[in-house]
């Protein structure tokens, strides 16, 4: 029996996700082909499209399906960067928060050694929280684009996404909601964001597959160039199966949300609570309040985060470090650091997300395992 | 568990007999384009991978562990340091004592591990460290750096195998990396050019080489390019009188002086070696034993006698090419009685 608290990382699908997915798998059809079976697939395609435009406030034709969050990020990132400097060549400057997921920082900076792109990071304070006032004073004719994420993969800091719209004076804002969409009220049409990313897996559906919303007006240069299915922004064959899957998971997840989020919020408090009443001198990272309700982030001094997470998998409990690179070896979080911790602190910290299948029982199995591991990793300390 | 054939059997051979094992891979790099890329040796990206499927098929937990900076300090940086005082250090016998049976154990055993297990062969029992089966794959000379406590914490359980058997039990168990080819050269060496990395680090810095008489034969770039006993690119363009080849002697990095000498003046009966480490009961008198002079080297007859801090090994017959810096280990048969580094060999006279 598994104590499943790494949802961030991926959450388990659900049941009527894999059920409606499974069904569709066993059906023909290439959306894009002009027969009967073809429009059969289509026609599950666009139900499937409206129901995510419903979910998050878009209209069904703002939504792009793409093979997942990353696509998303990076067809956002480089496609607007790309239409934004080719209407005015002066416009090279992006501007992006300095908590991003590495899909948007990492295309961010290939853009500046590819491209000639200028990159400038957008702060944070000390709980993570991106800076409204900081952009406005960023922002000018020279800027191409704005990415800032509407919660924070590590630290579940939810950022103030209309405020930096606004702050953005009509600059493109992209806004990576991988996390956020599963657990708040998204709205796209209210944020003013231009373009947001999705992915299926971080909210009970299927991986492989996820969604740009993208407004009205707004034209991506293609990443990908090919058969132009997707509004001639995306191309590749729709993965139908994916698709249905994922809609039906939004779907759910759009009608459970706000008892959801409550039921979390109270699991995720009394987790925080647990960990500061067994490990007095845990550091909360993050806002204490304005917060993903499944996230909690702790800074452990003395210890290597490593160590808390292979003694904690010893124990059948599976959390992470934050980001893992290519070879396994985590390195301090550019998030933490952003936030002014000291590498130390970066090192020693553990994400603990809840999802659809916490229960109390994951708090119990926490708290009991958290202080003897603490206690053993700090005895092998920081190498 | 670094990738190989080795790692892998050893870590299935200590689940099967019921211990619980961990797989640890060390990363040993912060600089993949420096150690990584195109490595020949054993610190690659698709080693990591290697020996993370390895675990998965013997169904066992897996993880990185991040020694880089310990690698670096006490491995990369005391190669080069040795290099420029002129002696030839042996990384591989370094790491063994600084970094996996050091660093790595006294994590391991912070974290509630009992011992580490390694894929190196050698047998170890009761404390007695005894030579491979397999000749041509034994390193116990490389293991005989470790103290009586590492050793204590340290399983091998290769010892009794020959690399064919090992070989064909990882094709047998189903794992990839059966056929995988060894490793060769220093691993933290992407490119197996000793030289080139020595002169990025320590420059050049021209000097004489000198003959036995201190009559001045040529101009080196850096007294850091030769190891004792070299012969080939000593780039000396006058023939010695006597028209014979001519071997580096002595390396002197204070007055940056090479020396070279015909090959019989290379022949050495007298060795002294320091920081002796004794895995057998030190003796209080002269002791009649073997002793190995370096990596799969040839093994004198000699007398070993304490002096002090140091070791005296008179040799019963003359060693060539005895180079400062490596571990002269002392055997009884097949048993290591203890290893102390050269600090320096008196050469027979010519």
């Amino acid at each position: 029996m598994v104590t499943y608290l790494d949802h961030a990382a991926t959450t388990p699908m659900l049941p009527e996700a894999i059920e409606a997915m499974t069904a569709e798998l066993g059906k023909l059809g290439n959306p894009s082909s002009l027969h009967a079976p073809g429009r059969r697939a289509r026609r599950a395609v666009e139900e499937s499209r409206e129901i995510i435009a419903a979910a998050f406030n878009a209209r069904p034709s703002e939504v792009i399906f793409t093979a997942g969050g990353t696509e998303a990020d990076n067809l956002a990132v480089k496609g607007i960067y790309w239409t934004r400097r080719a209407a005015d060549p002066r416009r090279d400057r992006v501007l992006v928060s300095a908590i991003e997921h590495h899909a948007v920082l990492d295309a961010v900076h290939w853009l500046a050694d590819h491209e000639g792109a200028r990159v400038d990071l957008i702060p944070v304070d000390e709980r993570g929280l991106i800076d409204p006032a900081a952009l406005g004073e960023m922002i000018g004719p020279d800027v191409a684009l704005v990415t800032a994420m509407w919660a924070n993969n590590e630290v579940g800091t939810v950022q103030p996404v209309a405020a930096l719209a606004a702050a953005a004076e009509g600059v493109p804002l992209h806004t990576d909601a991988v996390q956020a969409a599963g657990q708040l009220d998204v709205d796209f049409a209210a944020s003013g964001a231009v373009a947001l990313s999705l992915s299926g897996h971080k909210l009970g559906g299927p991986p492989g597959v996820g969604a740009l919303l993208l407004a009205k007006g707004v034209d991506p240069v293609p990443v990908l160039h090919g058969g132009g299915q997707e509004r001639d922004v995306r191309s590749g064959t729709l993965a139908t199966a994916a698709i249905v899957g994922f809609a039906t998971a939004v779907q759910i997840m759009a009608e459970r949300r706000a008892a959801e989020s409550a039921r979390l919020a109270g699991l995720r408090d009394a987790l925080i609570a647990a960990i500061r009443r067994e490990v007095p001198d845990a550091i909360l990272n993050g806002d204490p309040a304005d917060r993903l309700p499944g996230n909690v982030h702790f800074s452990f001094p003395g210890c290597e985060g490593d160590s808390l997470l292979m003694l904690l998998d010893a124990r059948g409990i599976a959390c992470s470090t934050g980001s893992a690179c290519s070879a396994g070896v985590s390195q301090p979080s550019h998030v933490l650091l952003a936030m002014g911790a000291d590498g130390d602190r970066a090192r020693g910290s553990l994400r603990f997300s809840l999802g659809h299948t916490s229960t109390e029982a994951d708090v119990t199995a926490l708290a009991q395992a958290i202080g003897p591991v603490v206690e053993r990793a700090r005895r092998a300390g920081l190498s | 568990m670094s990738g190989g054939v080795d790692s892998a059997v050893a870590a299935a051979r200590a689940a099967e007999a019921g211990h619980d094992v961990t797989g640890v891979h060390l990363a040993l790099s912060r600089n993949p384009q420096s150690y990584r890329t195109g490595a020949r040796g054993c610190c690659t990206l698709e080693d990591s991978r290697d020996a993370r499927r390895a675990a998965d098929v013997i169904g066992i937990p897996f993880y990185v562990w991040d020694l880089a900076e310990r690698f670096d300090r006490d491995v990369v940086q005391d190669f080069v340091a040795e290099y420029a005082a002129g002696r030839t250090p042996n990384p591989c016998l370094r790491c063994n004592e600084k970094i996996k049976f050091s660093a790595l154990l006294d994590r391991a055993r912070a974290l509630g591990f009992d011992a580490v297990c390694t894929g190196h062969y050698a047998r170890l029992s009761d404390g007695v460290l005894r030579r491979s089966v397999d000749p041509d794959k034994d390193q116990s000379y490389v293991l005989a750096v470790c103290t009586p406590e590492q050793l204590a914490h340290a399983m091998f359980p290769l010892g009794d195998s020959t690399k064919a058997a090992v070989r064909a039990e990882a094709a047998r168990r189903g794992l990839q990396v059966a056929d995988k080819p060894d490793s060769h050269d220093v691993c933290f060496i992407a490119d197996g050019d000793t030289q080139a990395f020595l002169a990025e680090r320590l420059g050049s810095a021209p000097g004489p080489i000198v003959d036995t008489d201190g009559q001045v034969v040529g101009e080196h770039q850096g007294a850091h390019g030769y190891t004792v006993g070299q012969r080939k690119g000593l780039r000396i363009g006058r023939p010695a009188p006597d028209g014979r080849p001519r071997y580096v002697l002595d390396i002197s990095p204070v007055t940056n002086t090479v020396t070279v000498g015909p090959r019989e003046a290379l022949d050495v009966r007298e060795i002294v070696g320091e920081r002796p480490v004794w895995l057998a009961p030190p003796p209080d008198g002269p002791l009649e034993c073997r002793v190995q002079l370096r990596a799969h080297g040839e093994v004198y007859d000699c007398t070993a006698v304490l002096d002090g801090a140091v070791l005296r090994i008179d040799l019963h017959a003359a060693a060539r090419g005895v180079a400062p810096g490596q571990a002269a280990v002392l055997y009884a048969g097949e048993r290591v009685l203890g290893s102390v580094t050269i600090a320096a060999a008196e050469r027979a006279a010519v």
